[in-house]
């Protein structure tokens, strides 16, 4: 049991982890891609100027995201993330600093600072921007983690409740009307109450949560793809039910799988924020941008006052979630230009 | 329409079930009553008086006969005392809802109305750069968590303007000094989603034939939207509206407790932070409630607004 902790807590195992999830998403893309409908919407995104933009911003969050996830050996602790490496040579402070000040904030001797730090340092003398960076991997996880739950089940039981429909739908339906009729914060607050704080649980709650939404999308895009002729064909050809889900239900119905998963993501990452703010979320200590604002707030009102912590961690979260709305919406665009 | 009500309201039953098993899974089975027990005694309880609370609330009998037990008491709305304060739920819930609805009531016809014109107007200029720089701002209205409006509204225009109060609550006369903050707030978080939506409903209905019609007898652009669309509009747009109902009655959970207003919201904030189970698990209940109560309702407004709808 222990050695079996000590594996799953090893930087080696994690790294392999991350690695793998990120590559079974580019590999779904990819073959996605290869489909006549996904190939119109690639070219019709290649024409979309705010589209590409948001989809660079987003891949920029990514990589920052996959540098703090990623780690290495060495290291005080044994193991350092690629961005601890990266940003080692920024000296630590004892407190406060402003952005770009050379001395401690509200010092009477002006004490001398370190070095200078672009968006300054918080109360413990650490680096907002690297601070600010290193929370993207926790929007990074909290976001893989939950669409790793809620996408497979949604998708999969949209898919049955609308192929197979009658008892099958009636079992799917009821669970979701009965997710669905309870308004989503409370859920999520009584399953992390139960829970107990923490990233894992975090995602579970969430999961738990979202996949209502995409499963009725996907419940009704199915039911109308099975009234298509290739349907009906594929059926008097006598394939089985397995091979008529998969080969031909799920790459029709895909697209909408990724738009939710990018619009999906945005709401995961701002439930994140305010979650932890809530105080149900991350567990103390890793750095969020919930928990970055929260601190802001008595920030905010010291004097002198501190904002540059508040509005690094606001920036970032909004731009995240602008750019990933403005993603999914280009992306709606693009798999369906009739109606946007 | 007697009949109908009848059946919906028993059509619900079995979700109301669904949600009472949720909680009580969440609440009875997932925590042992050990645990529950050391929860609200605190940890420094003796092994008696621990068994003596497990026993005095039937914690100790089978499960079963616990879940006839939850699913009575919540049925005749008979809470239970809070595990923090020991307060009687129902009063505890009675009196959170009159601030709530005095920040989410105006809060939302304002936001309604607001959104309303803001997605026409789109519709009017619709694919017009305009338009597109107004959906983005309101895409940018929905990318701020809630606390950020309400932080820097406190710091600015609160603690350095001294133009309003940052936190309070009071019944009198000049209570609108508090209520202005929240309201507005309330709003800006509000709008940008809900005129994304409507603008989304407009234009679908803008496609339809009697348009056209309309504007071929000679009626004005602005009119056929304002009294044509928009009617025809309102019958999709009922769903949208009745089901913001629960949210009004539970309030709003960051804006109440970071302005002090004593509401739904603020209780549950606070309980969130105690580890007041009880009071959790009752909003998850009476938000079901109130959800399904909103979908009646919005069967109901459907056949009123649309004659074509019959309710059988």
């Amino acid at each position: 049991m222990e050695s079996l902790a000590r594996f799953w807590g090893h930087w080696l195992t994690q790294d392999l982890l991350g690695l793998g999830a990120i590559a079974l998403v580019f590999v779904l893309l990819w073959r996605g891609a290869r489909n006549e409908r996904w190939r119109r919407a690639v070219q019709r995104m290649k024409g979309d100027r705010v589209g590409l933009i948001a989809l660079f911003v987003v891949l920029i969050y990514l990589v920052c995201g996959a540098l703090e996830l990623l780690r290495i050996p060495g290291g005080p602790a044994g193991a350092q993330s690629i961005l601890d490496l990266i940003t080692a040579g920024i000296p630590a402070e004892k407190s406060y600093s402003a952005p770009m000040a050379d001395e401690l904030l509200g010092s009477v001797r002006h004490e001398k600072l370190n070095g200078r730090h672009l968006l300054g340092t918080d109360v413990l003398g650490k680096d907002v921007l690297v601070q600010t960076l290193k929370a993207c991997r926790t929007a990074l996880v909290i976001g893989g983690l939950t669409s790793a739950i809620y996408v497979p089940l949604g998708a999969l039981l949209g898919i049955l409740a609308g192929y197979f429909r009658r008892r099958v739908d009636d079992v799917v339906q009821y669970l979701y009307s009965t997710l669905a009729s309870i308004p989503e914060v409370l859920l999520l607050v009584a399953i992390l109450m139960v829970l107990g704080k923490g990233l894992g649980s975090m995602s579970i709650a969430l999961g738990v949560t979202g996949w209502v939404t995409l499963c009725r999308l996907i419940r009704g895009e199915t039911m109308r793809q099975s009234e298509r002729p290739y349907v009906a064909a594929a059926r008097a050809l006598g394939q089985t039910h397995w091979k008529i889900i998969t080969r031909h239900l799920l790459p029709n119905v895909m697209h909408l799988v990724l738009i939710s998963f990018v619009l999906g993501f945005s709401g995961i990452v701002l439930a994140e924020a305010i979650l932890s703010y809530l105080g149900v979320g991350a567990p103390v200590g890793t750095a969020s941008w919930g928990a970055m604002i929260d601190s802001g707030r008595t920030e905010l009102a010291r004097d002198p006052l501190v904002w540059w912590n508040i509005s690094a961690a606001t920036g970032a979260l909004f731009i995240l979630v602008l750019s990933l709305n403005v993603l999914g919406d280009s992306l709606r665009r693009a798999f369906d230009p009739k109606h946007a | 329409m007697f009949n109908y009500i009848v059946r919906r309201l028993l059509y619900s039953v079995p979700i109301l079930i669904g949600v009472i098993a949720l909680t009580f899974t969440l609440d009875n089975v997932m925590m042992t009553p050990d645990a529950k027990a050391s929860r609200v005694l605190g940890p420094k309880a003796s092994g008696t008086a621990r068994v003596e609370w497990i026993h005095n609330r039937g914690l100790d009998r089978p499960i079963p006969v616990q879940f006839v037990r939850y699913v009575k008491d919540l049925v005749t709305f008979n809470f239970g005392t809070t595990w923090v304060t020991g307060r009687e739920l129902r009063e505890v819930f009675l009196e959170g809802i009159g601030p709530s609805l005095f920040i989410t009531v105006p809060g939302f016809f304002a936001a309604l109305l607001a959104s309303l014109g803001l997605a026409l107007f789109q519709v009017f200029v619709r694919s017009s750069p305009l338009d597109r720089l107004l959906t983005l701002g309101s895409v940018a209205l929905m990318s701020v968590p809630t606390m950020v409006y309400v932080i820097f509204a406190q710091a600015v225009l609160a603690l350095n303007l001294r133009y309003f109060p940052a936190y309070g609550f009071a019944y009198e006369p000049g209570m609108i000094r508090f209520l202005a903050l929240p309201v507005v707030i309330f709003i800006l978080i509000n709008v940008g989603y809900d005129a994304r939506l409507y603008r989304a409903i407009f234009l679908e209905e803008v496609g339809h034939d009697y348009v056209r019609t309309a504007h071929a007898k000679g009626v004005g652009s602005s009119r056929v939207l304002a009294v044509h669309v928009f009617k025809n509009g309102l019958i999709a747009l009922i769903t949208l509206v009745v089901a913001h109902l629960p949210k009004l009655v539970l309030g709003s959970l960051l804006i109440e407790s970071l302005f002090g207003i004593p509401g739904l919201g603020s209780v549950l904030v606070q309980a969130i932070q105690t580890g007041d189970q009880p009071v959790v698990m009752v909003s998850v209940f009476l938000g079901s409630v109130l959800y399904l109560l909103s979908l009646i309702v919005t069967d109901i407004c459907y056949a009123l607004a649309d004659p074509r709808i019959r309710l059988s």
